[in-house]
C-alpha cells in the first residue's frame, strides 16, 4: 500500500510543477503588460510604468520570476489581490469553507439518491420504475444548472416564497465563524432559528450543484449493479437461500460501490466547475463566485491564484480517491495502476 | 465489428461489407428507443436550424417598442404576433430561440471537429512515438484535466477576451484532451495486433499506418466521445453566455438570452423558462443519441 502511495505521488509531483506553470504563464498570456492591466483604465507616465515594472520584478527574464513565484507558493505567497490588495490565499481560504459546505451537502445529496434510485433501478431491470428513473437521470445530467436554479428560485422562493433568494444565512443573525461552516457555527451559536435560516439557504443551491452528480452516480450505480447481480456469486448466494435485501444490499451494493467510488471522485472537477454557476446564481460568497467576480474585474493575481489552489485541491482529492480505490480493491494495488 | 472492413480481402465484399456493418449497427442503434426518438428530435433541431430564416417570423434583434415583455399567446395579454411572446426590449421570443438553435449547432460542430482533429492527431502522435514524447505530451494532458473544465475555459476566454469565437475555442482546448487520451489508449491496443505488424513489414509508411491502418479501428470510442462532448459543448458555450463571457448581446444565443433576462426572472417566467427549455431539450435529445451510439458501438457494453 505505501508503494502504491508513493507511485501515485510520484505522478503528481510532475503535474503540479505543470500547474504552477500553467497558472504563471496565465497572468503573463493577457494582451498587454501586466502593470499596464494593474493600472486598469487610468493610465500611467511612462517613467512610473518602468519604475513599477521593476517594483514587481517585471523587468527580469522570465525563469527568474518564474522561480520566484514557485518558491512563493511554499511560503504561501500568491500575490495581492488588486482590489481589496490582500494576499490571495487568505482571500481564498476566507471564502473556501462556503463552497466546502456546499460541495459536501451536494455530494451527500448525490451519493444518496444517485446511489439508492440506481440500486432500485438495477434490481427492477426494464420496468417503468426503471425506466423512468433513467429517463430522470438522462434529464439531469443534460441540466445547464444555471437554469435549473433560475426555475428553482422562480417555484421556491418567487411563487410559494419557501427558500429566500440568496445569500448564506438571513442578516440578522450574527455570530463568530468558528469552523466556517455555516450548519455548525450556526448551532453553535445557539441563537433560535439561526439553524433553520441556513438550512433554507443551503437547500436550493444543493440540489442544483447536486444535480447532475446524482444524475450521473445513479447512471453508474445501476450498470455496475446490473453487471455484479449476473455474477456467479450472487447466484450462490441467492441459490444459499439468503434474503434478496441481503444479497442485494450485502453481496451485490458492496462490489458494485468499487467502480462508483471512482466516478464519485471524478464529480469532484464538476462540482467545483458547478460551484462558479451555483454560487454566482445564488449569489453564495464562495470561491466560484469569488473567480468570476475577480475575472469581471480584471483582478488577476486572484484570478492566477484561484485557479492554482482549485487545481491541486482537485488533484489532492483525485489522490485520496485513488487511494481509496486502491484499498478496496487490492487488485489495482499490485498491478501497475 | 470495424475490424470485419480491415480484414476484408478485396473490395467487392468490402463494400457489402459496409452495408451490412452500416445495417447493423441501425438495428442495434434502433432497439433503444429514446435513441431514436432523439434523433428525431435532433434532426427536427437541425431543420429549424437551417430553415429559420423562411420559419421565423420576425427578425431575432427586430424591437418592438410597443410591445414589451408581451406574454405568450395562451396567456392573458398575449397576441398571435408573438407566439411564445417579447423580450424586455420587445424583441420576438419565438424568433430569437428559432435563430438561437442555429449558434447551439454551430458550437457544438465547431468545438467537437477542433477538439476531434487536434486531440486525434496528438493521441495518434503520443501513441506512436511512446517514449519520451509520449510521457510529455500525456503530462499537458493531465494538467489539463487538473483544472475545472468550466472554469479553465472561463479564465481561457479572460485571456482571449470574451466573445463567441473564443468560447469555442476555450471549450475545444478544454476538451480534447479526452479525445488524446482516448485515441493514445486505443492506439496502444491495435499497435501490437498483427494486421499492424504485417502493415508495417509491407513497408507502409508511418503517417498512412497512423491514419489509415489504424484509425478506423479505433473510432468507436470516439464516435461515442464526440456526441458526449457535443451536448457539453452546448451546455458549457451557455453556461459561459450566462457568465457574459460567451456570446454578447444582441445574439440570440440561449445562455446570453438567460442571461439578459435574469432580472426579470419574477415578473416575466417566459423569458428565464423558454431558452433553458431550448438547451435542454437538445441536450437531452443528444445525450439520447450518444446513449444509442454506445449501445450500438460497444460491444462490451452491448453484451451486458
Amino acid at each position: 500500500m505505501f508503494f502504491y502511495f508513493l507511485r501515485r505521488f510520484g505522478v503528481l509531483v510532475p503535474t503540479f510543477f505543470g500547474v504552477t506553470i500553467a497558472s504563471f504563464a496565465f497572468i503573463r498570456l493577457l494582451p498587454g503588460d501586466p502593470v499596464l492591466l494593474m493600472a486598469g483604465e487610468r493610465g500611467l507616465t511612462p517613467e512610473r510604468h518602468a519604475e513599477l515594472l521593476k517594483q514587481f520584478g517585471f523587468d527580469r527574464p522570465l525563469w527568474q520570476q518564474y522561480l520566484d513565484y514557485f518558491f512563493g507558493i511554499f511560503q504561501g505567497d500568491l500575490g495581492n489581490s488588486l482590489v481589496t490588495k490582500k494576499p490571495v490565499l487568505e482571500e481564498f481560504f476566507t471564502l473556501f469553507p462556503a463552497t466546502l459546505e456546499l460541495s459536501l451537502c451536494a455530494i451527500v445529496f448525490a451519493m444518496v439518491f444517485g446511489i439508492t434510485a440506481g440500486v432500485v433501478a438495477a434490481v427492477k431491470r426494464g420496468s417503468w420504475f426503471d425506466q423512468s428513473i433513467m429517463g430522470t437521470a438522462l434529464v439531469g445530467y443534460s441540466m445547464p444548472i444555471f437554469w435549473w436554479g433560475l426555475l428553482l428560485i422562480i417555484l421556491f422562493s418567487g411563487i410559494l416564497k419557501w427558500t429566500p433568494v440568496s445569500g448564506r444565512i438571513s442578516l440578522i443573525y450574527f455570530f463568530p465563524q468558528v469552523t466556517g461552516f455555516m450548519l455548525i457555527d450556526s448551532l453553535l451559536s445557539g441563537q433560535k432559528g439561526a439553524f433553520t435560516s441556513a438550512v433554507s439557504h443551503l437547500i436550493l443551491p444543493t440540489i442544483v450543484l447536486g444535480t447532475i452528480p446524482l444524475a450521473v452516480i445513479a447512471r453508474q450505480t445501476r450498470s455496475a449493479m446490473l453487471e455484479v447481480l449476473g455474477e456467479d456469486y450472487v447466484r450462490t448466494a441467492r441459490a444459499k437461500g439468503l434474503a434478496p435485501s441481503r444479497v442485494v444490499g450485502l453481496h451485490a451494493l458492496r462490489n458494485a460501490l468499487i467502480p462508483v467510488i471512482t466516478t464519485i471522485g471524478l464529480q469532484v472537477g464538476v462540482l467545483l466547475g458547478g460551484a462558479i454557476l451555483t454560487e454566482t446564481i445564488f449569489s453564495w460568497p464562495g470561491v466560484g463566485k469569488w473567480m468570476v467576480d475577480s475575472i469581471f474585474r480584471r483582478d488577476y493575481p486572484s484570478v492566477q491564484g484561484g485557479l492554482l489552489l482549485i487545481a491541486v485541491i482537485v488533484m489532492i482529492v483525485n489522490l485520496i480517491v485513488d487511494l481509496l480505490y486502491g484499498l478496496v480493491n487490492p487488485k489495482i494495488r499490485h498491478t501497475g495502476g | 465489428m470495424t475490424d470485419t472492413v480491415a480484414t476484408a480481402p478485396d473490395m467487392d465484399t468490402r463494400k457489402t461489407g459496409r452495408l451490412a456493418l452500416l445495417s447493423e449497427f441501425w438495428s442495434y442503434f434502433s432497439e433503444n428507443r429514446g435513441a431514436v426518438v432523439g434523433l428525431w428530435f435532433f434532426v427536427f433541431i437541425c431543420l429549424i436550424a437551417i430553415f429559420a430564416g423562411v420559419i421565423a417570423p420576425h427578425s431575432p434583434t427586430e424591437q418592438f417598442r410597443d410591445a414589451l415583455l408581451v406574454p405568450p399567446v395562451w396567456q392573458e395579454g398575449g397576441s398571435w404576433d408573438y407566439i411564445l411572446g417579447t423580450d424586455p426590449v420587445g424583441r420576438d421570443m419565438l424568433s430569437r430561440l428559432i435563430y438561437g438553435s442555429r449558434f447551439s449547432l454551430f458550437i457544438g460542430i465547431i468545438v467537437v471537429s477542433l477538439a476531434l482533429a487536434v486531440g486525434i492527431a496528438v493521441g495518434l502522435f503520443a501513441g506512436f512515438m511512446g517514449g519520451r514524447a509520449d510521457t510529455i505530451i500525456m503530462r499537458i494532458m493531465d494538467i489539463i484535466l487538473s483544472f475545472p473544465s468550466l472554469l479553465l475555459a472561463l479564465a481561457l476566454v479572460a485571456i482571449l477576451g470574451p466573445s463567441l469565437i473564443n468560447a469555442m475555442i476555450a471549450i475545444a482546448i478544454v476538451q480534447q484532451p479526452h479525445y488524446v487520451r482516448l485515441t493514445r489508449a486505443a492506439v496502444l491496443t491495435e499497435r501490437s495486433k498483427d494486421y499492424v505488424t504485417a502493415a508495417k513489414v509491407a513497408g507502409v509508411r508511418p503517417l498512412r499506418l497512423m491514419f489509415h491502418t489504424i484509425l478506423p479501428n479505433c473510432l468507436a470510442p470516439l464516435i461515442v466521445q464526440a456526441a458526449l462532448s457535443f451536448s457539453t459543448a452546448i451546455l458549457d458555450a451557455a453556461a459561459l453566455g450566462f457568465l457574459g463571457m460567451g456570446a454578447q448581446p444582441p445574439t440570440p444565443e440561449w445562455g446570453t438570452m438567460l442571461a439578459e433576462a435574469r432580472e426579470f426572472i419574477l415578473r416575466a417566467w417566459w423569458v428565464v423558462t423558454l431558452p433553458g427549455i431550448a438547451i435542454l431539450m437538445t441536450v437531452l435529445a443528444i445525450n439520447l443519441m450518444g446513449d444509442g451510439l454506445r449501445d450500438a458501438l460497444d460491444p462490451k457494453l452491448r453484451r451486458t
